[in-house]
């Protein structure tokens, strides 16, 4: 029978979470790397035996975790993130220029057909690539190298790359996303860049349509469509149906349209989900009620899914690698919440339902579908 | 301070032995002078996990949040290439990796 791995990652260790395809009756197997920040784990779409994991503490630095038995047992591999040549520098807060330091990985993206190859999303922003199952990490340069990278800045969490999507019907297009550089688009496995940002406006920039500087908290794509990209930043949600060469805001009826996550339906790619937060000043629902979105128009209209949700006194966070959907027949959708816990809704959002209710706060959310 | 076929003890902060997968304190053989390069040098060599996880993997330079007692004595600013307290290098006292205390 089907069933579904939900991967979590939280402040203070990793869980794996294991259902059949009902999506009922939980397992829960955890803390693994017990105390540390698991920033984020994903399993190879080729294999979903082959799970990577993003290992962090402030004390001994980035370690990065495989598993070979879906997340049952783990073998640290390569950790050094060192950039490719003189690293130069970026904008410090205050503007001033600051030499590129690696902090963390953020984000890891699984190779779409071969388990052994992987991307890392690190802070400070660049793109490594490893070839040989994480043990070696290169940097992809041509990212952190374009002309516009000494101007990039840090958004409050740190200059972050924590978003990468790998195009599935175009061989070598790669999607990244910067906080807060904004959204950039390669064409030749990751060789060459170019900001992909037309069409954005940011008031806390001095010039809001600017090429770079925009603090994009999320992308998304159905692997179906690969050229329509949705996009949550800071404030405004947005989509692309040109695969980034332009957006326009489709935040809609949206009561905020501040927020962290986005995601796509398995199998609607104009249903679209979002979690709104009151303001970059509230990290918390508006009213205090937790509340997914769901437009099922790509956009601009869209409606409160509640039932299971707290509908008061809900003062938690959902974090932009936190939400993440399954592909069973009736789309399965999860998200983990700074208060730690674990919402699941085996029908597509219509309810929810607590895995976890207490969890370390969650960092990241990824699901994977079993045979 | 040379090696002279002595068991270096080295202790390591909760973490790092779970990482290292390790109970107690590790006993290593150091070859040449017992230093703070020389004892890392080795640590790392016999468990490579523990690369970068206390120094830099590149520069050598220790991590900011970590120090290096021995002796009763705070050994953090030591340059990687002194040498190690005799005591150490003896193995009749261990060689302390140590998390900086944080909380709240």
């Amino acid at each position: 029978m089907s069933g579904v791995r939900v991967l979590v990652g939280t402040r203070k260790g990793a869980f794996v979470l294991s259902s059949d395809g009902k999506r009922e009756k939980w397992d829960v197997s955890g803390p693994h790397f017990a105390g540390w920040e698991i920033y984020h784990l994903k399993g190879s779409p080729a294999n979903p035996d082959r799970v990577y994991a993003s290992q962090t503490s402030g004390w001994f630095g980035q370690v990065i975790q495989r598993s070979d038995d879906g997340g049952m047992t783990w073998e640290p591999v390569g950790n050094d993130f060192s950039y490719a040549g003189e690293p130069g520098t970026h904008q410090w807060y205050d503007g001033t220029p600051h030499p590129w330091e690696f902090a963390r990985v953020w984000h890891l993206e699984p190779s779409l057909d071969d388990p052994d190859t992987v991307y890392a999303g690190v802070e400070d922003a660049g793109l490594f690539r490893s070839a040989d199952g994480g043990k070696h990490w290169q940097e992809l340069p041509g990212l952190r190298g374009h002309p516009s990278g000494p101007s990039w800045q840090p958004g409050a969490g740190g200059m972050c790359l924590h978003t990468i999507i790998l195009d599935p019907s175009r061989t070598g297009r790669i999607f990244t996303a910067i906080s807060a550089a904004g959204a950039f688009r390669s064409d030749d496995a990751g060789e060459t860049w170019r900001p992909v940002n037309h069409g954005l406006h940011s008031e806390g920039i001095p010039d809001s349509g600017a090429e770079v500087g925009h603090c994009v908290h999320r992308l998304a794509m159905h692997p179906s469509r690969p050229s329509v990209l949705y996009m949550q930043k800071h404030w405004d949600v947005m989509r692309s149906d040109d695969a980034g060469e332009t957006w326009h805001e489709i935040s809609g009826d949206l009561p905020t349209d501040f927020g962290f996550p986005i995601d796509v339906h398995a199998h609607e790619p104009e249903t679209v989900y979002v979690v709104p937060i009151t303001s970059d000043s509230h990290h918390f629902p508006p009213e205090g009620r937790l509340r997914v979105y769901r437009s099922r128009t790509g956009g601009n209209e869209w409606e409160p899914l509640t039932r299971g949700l707290p509908q008061e006194h809900c003062y938690v966070n959902v974090l932009r690698d936190a939400m993440a959907v399954d592909s069973l027949d009736t789309c399965g959708i999860y998200f983990g919440t700074t208060g730690g816990q674990v919402y699941a809704s085996a029908d597509a959002g219509d309810s929810w339902a607590p895995i976890v209710r207490d969890l370390p706060a969650v960092l990241s959310v990824e699901v994977q579908t079993l045979p | 301070m040379t090696g002279s076929g002595d068991v270096i003890r080295v202790a390591l902060p909760a973490h790092l032995r779970t990482l290292a997968r390790v109970h107690g304190e590790v006993e290593l053989q150091v070859t040449g002078q017992v230093t703070q390069c020389s004892v890392l040098d080795a640590l790392e060599a016999r468990y490579p996990m523990l690369r970068g996880t206390i120094r830099d993997q590149r520069t050598g330079k220790r991590r900011a949040f970590i120090r290096f007692f021995a002796c009763e004595q705070d050994l953090s600013h030591e340059q990687p290439d002194v040498p190690l307290p005799e005591a150490v290098a003896a193995g009749t006292e261990p060689y302390l990796i140590v998390g900086a205390m944080a909380g709240g």
